[in-house]
């Protein structure tokens, strides 16, 4: 029925298959939009934040989507700025998932304003002393980049691509990419370094100040090194999942092997880092406050704070995972580098939710006691809709659109129409 | 936010934030209206291009 709209050359499953699934998928999204409009209706006190927790469960599913979209400008700069030419035959996938990661964020974003009428204001009242104003010229501006480096790729759809004006504009955006490419580098490394600020710049909160160069606390950069060390993992992590969903091989393995392997280093090097920057805090900077390493990891009834969640960010899911990812005899067993790069995912993840949400736990003031929290269903609703909206448009986009190109090749079919 | 409007002052912290915000939106605004011109040209002049997938 859709035959006229799959890629030449390439099988598909049939249309009923499909639609039931993105029906099933479709029903997990209704049911993040009918929590959402509540959120827009009632306001929000449809969730369960307080004065303690003014970022809750949206803010860190903001940081960490951002951060594992991160493989999209890091692909990009190392395929059109670094010239890794063999990474063209996986940078639409990582630009599908950037497209998705970022629009998911500013989807959060919409409904965790409150207000989203009013969300111009940070551009036309900005407060150029916070670091939030930086984070929201520069997502707003790469989810420009991302978008533009998308709409290529839709008009390479088969019917698309037969309209004469289609086909130019898609070859003429191919042309210039480099450029925005560049551009999304540029953009990607100041909100990611934000995002990172944000907290480190908090020095009423120990827990999270960090020292640093100038204005720029250590996590503004901690934060842009991670994202472009796990989100070429998280990358490599979906397209296996594809490929699992579709039982095809979609990139070569020497495609992957390159990715995995700069990830691996950036990885290592990161995490390299995060331990100095760990160790620092611990023995310099909380000190300094009056506070020692186990006034964060203990004594919190009501919270499951212990040390265990610093060995699992960075020994469990950080120094493990770099160390698989360097080493070549692993990066070539499936599901060895299907273990890493899913640590690695992780590890990036644990690591938003402790900057955002422990942060925010632990007490400042001596009569204080730790903050519990535990999101309302809506927060949790509305945090999986954008995991329902990315799978409906990977899906759509692998049905419809040239993802993979490789993909003819490594999967030829008889007659080969 | 721009110059002329009343909240605006001559400080390093507004030209930086919103020199940046106008050099990425300039890029990016000149870099598509050069693309779809071209595009209006080549369909008018009638020329075929010659890419393959997978040339993102």
């Amino acid at each position: 029925m859709d035959s006229a709209l799959i890629p030449k050359g390439v099988k598909r499953c049939p249309i009923g298959q499909f639609a039931v699934f993105i029906a099933v998928v479709g029903a997990v999204l209704l049911w993040g939009v009918v929590a959402m409009f509540l959120c827009y209706i009632k306001g929000l006190n449809q969730t369960n934040m307080n004065n303690a927790y003014g970022f809750a469960l949206w803010i860190w599913a903001d940081l960490a989507v951002i951060a594992l979209g991160g493989g999209a400008f890091f692909t990009g700069l190392l395929r059109y700025i670094i010239g890794k030419d063999e990474l063209k035959n996986i940078i639409n996938y990582a630009v599908l998932i950037g497209f998705v990661c970022y629009s998911s964020a500013l989807l959060i974003l919409a409904i965790d304003v409150g207000q989203p009428l009013r969300a111009w204001f940070i551009f036309w009242h900005a407060n150029v002393h916070s670091m939030l104003t930086e984070v929201a010229f520069c997502l707003t501006c790469y989810f420009g980049v991302l978008t533009i480096e998308y709409i290529p790729l839709i008009l390479e759809n088969r019917q698309l691509d037969k309209v004469p004006f289609c086909h130019h504009l898609s070859h003429n955006m191919h042309g210039i990419m480099a450029v925005f490419a560049a551009t999304g580098a540029f953009l990607s490394f100041f909100h990611q370094g934000s995002l990172g600020g944000v907290t480190g710049v908090l020095f009423g909160r120990p827990f999270g100040y960090r020292t640093g160069i100038g204005i720029w606390p250590w996590t503004f950069f901690l934060y842009t090194w991670s994202a472009a060390a796990c989100g070429p993992c998280f990358t490599i992590f979906i397209t296996r999942i594809t490929e699992a969903a579709t039982r095809k091989k979609l990139v070569k393995d020497n495609v992957i092997d390159l990715l995995a392997k700069i990830a691996g280093w950036m990885l290592l090097t990161y995490i390299v880092a995060k331990i100095i920057d760990t160790w620092y805090w611990a023995a310099v900077t909380a000190p300094s406050m009056g506070l020692t390493l186990m006034d964060f990891y203990s004594n919190n009834p009501g919270s499951a704070y212990g040390l265990w969640i610093l060995i699992a960010e960075v020994g469990i899911c950080g120094v493990l995972p770099a160390i698989m990812l360097v080493s070549g005899s692993v990066r070539r067993s499936p599901a060895l580098l299907f273990i890493a790069v899913t640590l690695a995912v992780i590890g990036a993840c644990l690591n938003r939710w402790v900057m955002v949400l422990q942060t925010q736990a632990v007490p400042v003031l001596s009569f204080e006691s730790w903050f519990t929290y535990f999101p309302s269903w809506q927060e949790i609703a509305t945090t999986i809709l954008p995991v329902a909206y990315g799978v409906i448009l990977i899906a759509l986009s692998y049905r419809y659109l040239p993802i993979f190109p490789q993909e003819q090749e490594l999967n030829p079919i008889e007659g080969g129409k | 936010m721009f110059p002329f409007s009343f909240e605006w002052v001559w400080d390093m912290g507004h030209m930086v934030f919103h020199g940046g915000l106008w050099y990425a939106l300039s890029i990016l605004g000149m870099g598509v209206t050069y693309c779809i011109i071209k595009a209006v040209y080549d369909t008018a002049k009638g020329q075929g291009g010659h890419h393959g997938h997978g040339q993102h």
